[in-house]
Protein backbone atom coordinates (compact mmCIF):
# COMPACT_ATOMS: atom_id res chain seq x y z
CA UNK A 1 0.00 0.00 0.00
CA UNK A 2 2.89 2.46 1.36
CA UNK A 3 4.67 1.35 -2.29
CA UNK A 4 1.37 2.27 -4.54
CA UNK A 5 1.47 6.00 -2.64
CA UNK A 6 4.81 6.55 -3.58
CA UNK A 7 3.97 5.61 -7.46
CA UNK A 8 0.98 8.37 -7.07
CA UNK A 9 3.11 11.35 -7.95
CA UNK A 10 4.68 9.56 -11.45
CA UNK A 11 1.02 8.31 -11.90
CA UNK A 12 -1.03 12.06 -11.90
CA UNK A 13 2.46 12.98 -14.06
CA UNK A 14 1.77 10.77 -16.45
CA UNK A 15 -1.87 11.71 -16.61
CA UNK A 16 -1.01 15.36 -17.62
CA UNK A 17 1.91 14.65 -20.00
CA UNK A 18 -0.95 12.61 -21.86
CA UNK A 19 -3.24 15.25 -21.36
CA UNK A 20 -0.63 17.71 -22.64
CA UNK A 21 0.41 16.31 -25.56
CA UNK A 22 -2.27 15.56 -26.91
CA UNK A 23 -2.62 19.39 -26.64
CA UNK A 24 0.36 19.52 -28.89
CA UNK A 25 -2.26 18.63 -31.99
CA UNK A 26 -5.05 20.22 -31.37
CA UNK A 27 -5.61 23.31 -33.50
CA UNK A 28 -7.23 25.97 -31.27
CA UNK A 29 -8.35 27.57 -34.52
CA UNK A 30 -10.55 25.16 -35.81
CA UNK A 31 -14.21 25.39 -34.31
CA UNK A 32 -16.82 22.41 -34.17
CA UNK A 33 -19.20 23.87 -36.52
CA UNK A 34 -22.57 24.20 -34.77
CA UNK A 35 -24.33 23.79 -37.82
CA UNK A 36 -23.33 19.73 -39.02
CA UNK A 37 -26.15 17.78 -39.32
CA UNK A 38 -28.43 20.90 -39.87
CA UNK A 39 -30.37 21.83 -43.66
CA UNK A 40 -28.44 24.60 -45.03
CA UNK A 41 -30.05 27.72 -43.37
CA UNK A 42 -33.29 28.99 -45.63
CA UNK A 43 -31.39 32.20 -47.58
CA UNK A 44 -33.12 34.17 -50.81
CA UNK A 45 -30.37 35.96 -52.59
CA UNK A 46 -29.37 37.53 -56.11
CA UNK A 47 -27.06 35.47 -58.45
CA UNK A 48 -23.57 36.94 -59.07
CA UNK A 49 -23.32 36.14 -62.59
CA UNK A 50 -26.66 37.28 -63.08
CA UNK A 51 -28.43 39.39 -60.77
CA UNK A 52 -31.91 39.28 -61.79
CA UNK A 53 -32.03 35.82 -60.87
CA UNK A 54 -32.94 34.59 -57.23
CA UNK A 55 -31.13 31.66 -55.95
CA UNK A 56 -32.37 29.79 -52.74
CA UNK A 57 -31.83 26.85 -50.53
CA UNK A 58 -33.93 24.45 -52.71
CA UNK A 59 -31.46 25.38 -55.72
CA UNK A 60 -28.23 23.38 -53.72
CA UNK A 61 -30.26 20.04 -53.48
CA UNK A 62 -30.35 17.13 -55.49
CA UNK A 63 -26.50 16.30 -55.53
CA UNK A 64 -23.58 16.14 -52.75
CA UNK A 65 -21.52 19.65 -53.26
CA UNK A 66 -19.41 21.64 -52.04
CA UNK A 67 -20.39 25.20 -50.54
CA UNK A 68 -17.13 27.77 -50.56
CA UNK A 69 -17.17 31.08 -49.31
CA UNK A 70 -14.79 33.32 -50.77
CA UNK A 71 -14.22 37.14 -51.26
CA UNK A 72 -12.01 39.27 -53.21
CA UNK A 73 -10.41 40.79 -50.13
CA UNK A 74 -9.37 37.78 -48.73
CA UNK A 75 -5.72 36.23 -49.92
CA UNK A 76 -6.16 32.74 -48.46
CA UNK A 77 -8.91 32.82 -51.20
CA UNK A 78 -6.49 33.77 -54.25
CA UNK A 79 -4.30 30.34 -52.94
CA UNK A 80 -7.33 28.37 -52.62
CA UNK A 81 -8.52 28.87 -56.34
CA UNK A 82 -6.82 27.31 -58.21
CA UNK A 83 -7.70 24.11 -56.27
CA UNK A 84 -10.99 24.90 -56.41
CA UNK A 85 -10.53 25.35 -60.62
CA UNK A 86 -8.44 21.71 -60.52
CA UNK A 87 -11.17 20.16 -58.55
CA UNK A 88 -14.21 21.55 -60.50
CA UNK A 89 -12.73 20.07 -63.65
CA UNK A 90 -12.34 16.67 -61.78
CA UNK A 91 -16.45 16.70 -61.50
CA UNK A 92 -16.51 17.94 -58.30
CA UNK A 93 -19.72 19.78 -57.73
CA UNK A 94 -19.18 23.48 -55.97
CA UNK A 95 -21.29 25.98 -55.46
CA UNK A 96 -19.65 29.55 -54.32
CA UNK A 97 -20.96 32.48 -51.69
CA UNK A 98 -19.41 35.56 -52.26
CA UNK A 99 -19.03 36.81 -49.23
CA UNK A 100 -19.14 40.48 -48.10
CA UNK A 101 -17.69 41.53 -51.50
CA UNK A 102 -18.24 44.19 -54.27
CA UNK A 103 -19.94 42.81 -57.41
CA UNK A 104 -17.80 44.36 -59.84
CA UNK A 105 -14.80 42.74 -58.04
CA UNK A 106 -15.92 39.71 -57.77
CA UNK A 107 -17.53 39.21 -61.31
CA UNK A 108 -13.99 40.48 -62.69
CA UNK A 109 -11.99 37.38 -60.25
CA UNK A 110 -14.24 35.02 -62.15
CA UNK A 111 -13.44 36.00 -65.29
CA UNK A 112 -9.96 36.29 -64.69
CA UNK A 113 -9.05 33.36 -62.48
CA UNK A 114 -12.01 30.85 -64.06
CA UNK A 115 -15.10 29.59 -62.44
CA UNK A 116 -15.04 26.72 -60.80
CA UNK A 117 -18.58 27.30 -59.40
CA UNK A 118 -22.35 25.87 -60.14
CA UNK A 119 -24.12 28.18 -58.53
CA UNK A 120 -22.51 31.62 -57.51
CA UNK A 121 -24.52 33.00 -54.86
CA UNK A 122 -23.58 36.77 -53.80
CA UNK A 123 -24.07 37.59 -50.24
CA UNK A 124 -23.07 41.21 -49.58
CA UNK A 125 -24.48 42.14 -47.00
CA UNK A 126 -23.25 39.03 -45.09
CA UNK A 127 -26.65 37.54 -43.80
CA UNK A 128 -26.10 34.10 -45.03
CA UNK A 129 -22.62 33.95 -43.89
CA UNK A 130 -24.16 34.90 -40.62
CA UNK A 131 -26.08 32.22 -40.84
CA UNK A 132 -23.75 29.66 -41.47
CA UNK A 133 -21.24 30.90 -38.49
CA UNK A 134 -18.49 31.87 -41.12
CA UNK A 135 -16.04 33.78 -39.10
CA UNK A 136 -13.06 34.13 -41.86
CA UNK A 137 -12.86 33.46 -45.71
CA UNK A 138 -12.17 30.54 -46.84
CA UNK A 139 -14.74 28.00 -45.45
CA UNK A 140 -15.90 25.23 -46.85
CA UNK A 141 -18.89 23.32 -46.17
CA UNK A 142 -20.07 19.89 -47.37
CA UNK A 143 -23.62 19.34 -48.14
CA UNK A 144 -25.40 15.85 -49.16
CA UNK A 145 -28.02 15.43 -51.31
CA UNK A 146 -30.61 16.91 -48.74
CA UNK A 147 -29.01 20.24 -48.39
CA UNK A 148 -27.66 18.35 -44.85
CA UNK A 149 -24.70 20.09 -43.81
CA UNK A 150 -22.27 17.76 -43.23
CA UNK A 151 -19.11 18.54 -43.04
CA UNK A 152 -16.90 22.18 -42.51
CA UNK A 153 -13.72 22.89 -43.48
CA UNK A 154 -12.06 26.33 -42.28
CA UNK A 155 -9.23 27.66 -44.21
CA UNK A 156 -7.60 27.30 -47.68
CA UNK A 157 -8.29 23.93 -49.56
CA UNK A 158 -4.56 22.57 -50.71
CA UNK A 159 -4.09 19.39 -52.87
CA UNK A 160 -2.92 17.60 -49.98
CA UNK A 161 -5.63 18.35 -47.46
CA UNK A 162 -8.26 17.72 -50.26
CA UNK A 163 -6.64 14.37 -50.59
CA UNK A 164 -6.07 13.46 -47.65
CA UNK A 165 -9.03 15.02 -44.98
CA UNK A 166 -12.10 15.88 -47.32
CA UNK A 167 -11.84 13.51 -50.33
CA UNK A 168 -12.87 10.82 -48.45
CA UNK A 169 -15.63 12.60 -46.61
CA UNK A 170 -16.90 14.06 -50.59
CA UNK A 171 -16.38 10.57 -51.71
CA UNK A 172 -19.00 8.82 -48.99
CA UNK A 173 -21.51 11.65 -49.68
CA UNK A 174 -21.47 10.87 -53.44
CA UNK A 175 -21.62 7.23 -52.81
CA UNK A 176 -24.30 7.76 -50.13
CA UNK A 177 -26.49 9.52 -52.84
CA UNK A 178 -25.89 6.85 -55.27
CA UNK A 179 -27.41 3.57 -54.02
CA UNK B 1 7.62 71.45 -28.29
CA UNK B 2 4.99 72.97 -29.82
CA UNK B 3 4.85 69.61 -32.24
CA UNK B 4 5.24 67.73 -29.04
CA UNK B 5 1.76 68.83 -28.00
CA UNK B 6 0.26 68.52 -30.97
CA UNK B 7 1.11 65.23 -31.79
CA UNK B 8 -0.02 64.55 -27.98
CA UNK B 9 -3.46 65.96 -28.97
CA UNK B 10 -3.99 64.39 -31.96
CA UNK B 11 -3.01 61.06 -30.04
CA UNK B 12 -5.66 61.53 -27.86
CA UNK B 13 -8.26 62.58 -30.47
CA UNK B 14 -7.35 59.42 -31.92
CA UNK B 15 -8.07 57.19 -28.91
CA UNK B 16 -11.07 59.17 -28.02
CA UNK B 17 -12.53 58.32 -32.13
CA UNK B 18 -11.58 54.91 -31.74
CA UNK B 19 -13.25 54.32 -28.50
CA UNK B 20 -16.56 55.84 -30.20
CA UNK B 21 -15.93 53.77 -33.00
CA UNK B 22 -17.15 50.55 -30.42
CA UNK B 23 -20.24 53.13 -29.11
CA UNK B 24 -21.75 54.38 -32.28
CA UNK B 25 -25.61 52.81 -32.00
CA UNK B 26 -28.12 55.31 -30.16
CA UNK B 27 -29.80 53.15 -27.77
CA UNK B 28 -33.38 53.43 -26.68
CA UNK B 29 -32.73 53.63 -23.26
CA UNK B 30 -29.91 53.25 -20.78
CA UNK B 31 -31.11 49.75 -19.61
CA UNK B 32 -30.52 48.80 -23.23
CA UNK B 33 -27.41 49.86 -23.16
CA UNK B 34 -26.53 48.25 -20.50
CA UNK B 35 -27.74 44.82 -22.31
CA UNK B 36 -26.11 45.88 -25.38
CA UNK B 37 -22.62 45.96 -23.25
CA UNK B 38 -23.03 43.00 -21.15
CA UNK B 39 -23.87 41.05 -24.22
CA UNK B 40 -20.86 42.15 -26.06
CA UNK B 41 -18.63 41.63 -22.70
CA UNK B 42 -19.54 38.26 -22.25
CA UNK B 43 -19.72 36.66 -25.77
CA UNK B 44 -16.18 35.66 -27.65
CA UNK B 45 -15.53 36.78 -31.25
CA UNK B 46 -15.27 33.64 -32.58
CA UNK B 47 -12.59 35.08 -35.36
CA UNK B 48 -9.93 35.77 -32.35
CA UNK B 49 -9.60 32.90 -29.94
CA UNK B 50 -9.46 35.06 -26.63
CA UNK B 51 -11.21 38.50 -27.10
CA UNK B 52 -14.68 39.35 -26.27
CA UNK B 53 -16.71 41.05 -29.45
CA UNK B 54 -16.82 44.31 -27.84
CA UNK B 55 -12.89 44.66 -27.72
CA UNK B 56 -12.25 42.97 -31.16
CA UNK B 57 -11.91 44.77 -34.13
CA UNK B 58 -12.14 41.57 -36.58
CA UNK B 59 -14.46 42.39 -38.95
CA UNK B 60 -17.18 39.51 -37.85
CA UNK B 61 -17.07 41.22 -34.06
CA UNK B 62 -18.32 44.47 -35.99
CA UNK B 63 -21.38 41.96 -37.58
CA UNK B 64 -22.18 40.39 -34.40
CA UNK B 65 -22.24 43.62 -32.62
CA UNK B 66 -24.25 44.87 -35.30
CA UNK B 67 -26.77 42.28 -35.16
CA UNK B 68 -26.72 42.27 -31.56
CA UNK B 69 -27.93 45.72 -31.44
CA UNK B 70 -30.37 45.18 -33.57
CA UNK B 71 -31.87 42.25 -31.65
CA UNK B 72 -32.51 44.32 -29.28
CA UNK B 73 -33.78 47.01 -30.73
CA UNK B 74 -36.43 44.47 -31.69
CA UNK B 75 -36.70 43.97 -28.78
CA UNK B 76 -35.49 39.88 -28.39
CA UNK B 77 -34.58 38.58 -24.99
CA UNK B 78 -30.77 38.25 -23.80
CA UNK B 79 -31.76 34.64 -24.14
CA UNK B 80 -32.61 34.84 -27.59
CA UNK B 81 -29.82 36.83 -28.92
CA UNK B 82 -27.59 34.75 -27.01
CA UNK B 83 -29.18 31.40 -28.70
CA UNK B 84 -29.00 32.77 -32.09
CA UNK B 85 -25.40 33.12 -31.87
CA UNK B 86 -24.72 29.47 -30.16
CA UNK B 87 -26.84 27.65 -33.20
CA UNK B 88 -24.50 29.11 -35.54
CA UNK B 89 -21.09 29.54 -33.81
CA UNK B 90 -21.48 27.01 -31.09
CA UNK B 91 -21.07 26.97 -27.77
CA UNK B 92 -17.19 28.33 -28.66
CA UNK B 93 -19.13 31.83 -28.57
CA UNK B 94 -20.02 31.28 -24.94
CA UNK B 95 -17.56 33.02 -22.11
CA UNK B 96 -19.52 30.98 -19.36
CA UNK B 97 -20.15 27.12 -21.19
CA UNK B 98 -23.43 26.05 -20.35
CA UNK B 99 -23.12 22.68 -17.78
CA UNK B 100 -23.50 19.96 -19.68
CA UNK B 101 -21.72 16.27 -19.26
CA UNK B 102 -18.79 17.24 -21.43
CA UNK B 103 -18.25 20.51 -19.59
CA UNK B 104 -18.94 19.06 -16.06
CA UNK B 105 -15.33 18.31 -15.42
CA UNK B 106 -14.54 21.59 -16.25
CA UNK B 107 -17.33 23.26 -13.79
CA UNK B 108 -16.55 20.84 -10.87
CA UNK B 109 -13.33 20.21 -11.42
CA UNK B 110 -11.50 22.65 -9.14
CA UNK B 111 -13.99 22.40 -6.31
CA UNK B 112 -13.19 18.96 -6.45
CA UNK B 113 -9.68 18.62 -6.01
CA UNK B 114 -9.82 21.14 -3.50
CA UNK B 115 -11.79 18.67 -1.63
CA UNK B 116 -9.60 16.15 -2.36
CA UNK B 117 -7.18 18.14 -1.23
CA UNK B 118 -8.83 19.01 2.38
CA UNK B 119 -9.75 15.11 2.77
CA UNK B 120 -5.66 14.25 2.60
CA UNK B 121 -4.83 17.14 4.72
CA UNK B 122 -6.69 16.05 7.02
CA UNK B 123 -5.94 12.46 6.87
CA UNK B 124 -1.95 13.24 7.04
CA UNK B 125 -2.55 15.87 10.08
CA UNK B 126 -4.94 12.62 12.03
CA UNK B 127 -1.78 10.75 11.10
CA UNK B 128 0.93 12.70 12.46
CA UNK B 129 -1.22 13.37 15.82
CA UNK B 130 -1.80 9.93 16.27
CA UNK B 131 2.16 8.94 15.86
CA UNK B 132 3.29 11.50 18.20
CA UNK B 133 0.78 10.65 21.06
CA UNK B 134 1.87 7.08 20.66
CA UNK B 135 5.70 7.98 20.68
CA UNK B 136 4.78 10.07 23.99
CA UNK B 137 3.67 7.46 25.70
CA UNK B 138 5.45 4.35 23.98
CA UNK B 139 7.84 4.15 26.84
CA UNK B 140 8.38 1.32 29.11
CA UNK B 141 8.30 3.02 32.61
CA UNK B 142 12.54 1.58 32.81
CA UNK B 143 12.78 3.95 29.53
CA UNK B 144 10.97 7.01 31.58
CA UNK B 145 13.20 6.81 34.52
CA UNK B 146 16.22 7.00 32.37
CA UNK B 147 15.11 9.44 30.01
CA UNK B 148 14.32 11.95 33.16
CA UNK B 149 17.91 11.29 34.55
CA UNK B 150 19.38 12.06 31.08
CA UNK B 151 17.57 14.91 30.82
CA UNK B 152 18.19 16.24 34.84
CA UNK B 153 21.63 15.42 33.85
CA UNK B 154 22.20 17.78 31.02
CA UNK B 155 20.58 20.18 32.71
CA UNK B 156 23.04 20.18 35.46
CA UNK B 157 25.54 20.24 32.81
CA UNK B 158 24.29 23.21 31.09
CA UNK B 159 24.32 24.97 34.67
CA UNK B 160 28.11 24.60 34.69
Amino acid sequence: MKRLILLLPLAVFLGVAVFLYRGLFMDPSELPSALIGKPFPAFSLPALDDPERTLSEADLKGRPALVNVWATWCPSCRHEHPVLNQLAERGVLIHGVNYKDERGAAQKWLRELHDPYQLNIEDAKGTLGLDLGVYGAPETFFIDAQGIIRHKFVGTIDERIWREQLAPIYQSLVDEATP
Amino acid sequence: MKTWISAALLSLALVASSQAAIDTYEFASEAERQRYRSLVEELRCPKCQNQNIADSDAPIAMDLREQIFRMLEEGQSNEQIVEFLVSRYGDFVLYKPPVTARTLLLWYGPAVFLGIGFVLLGVIVLRRRGQSASAASGLSADEQQRLTALLKQTSVDNKD
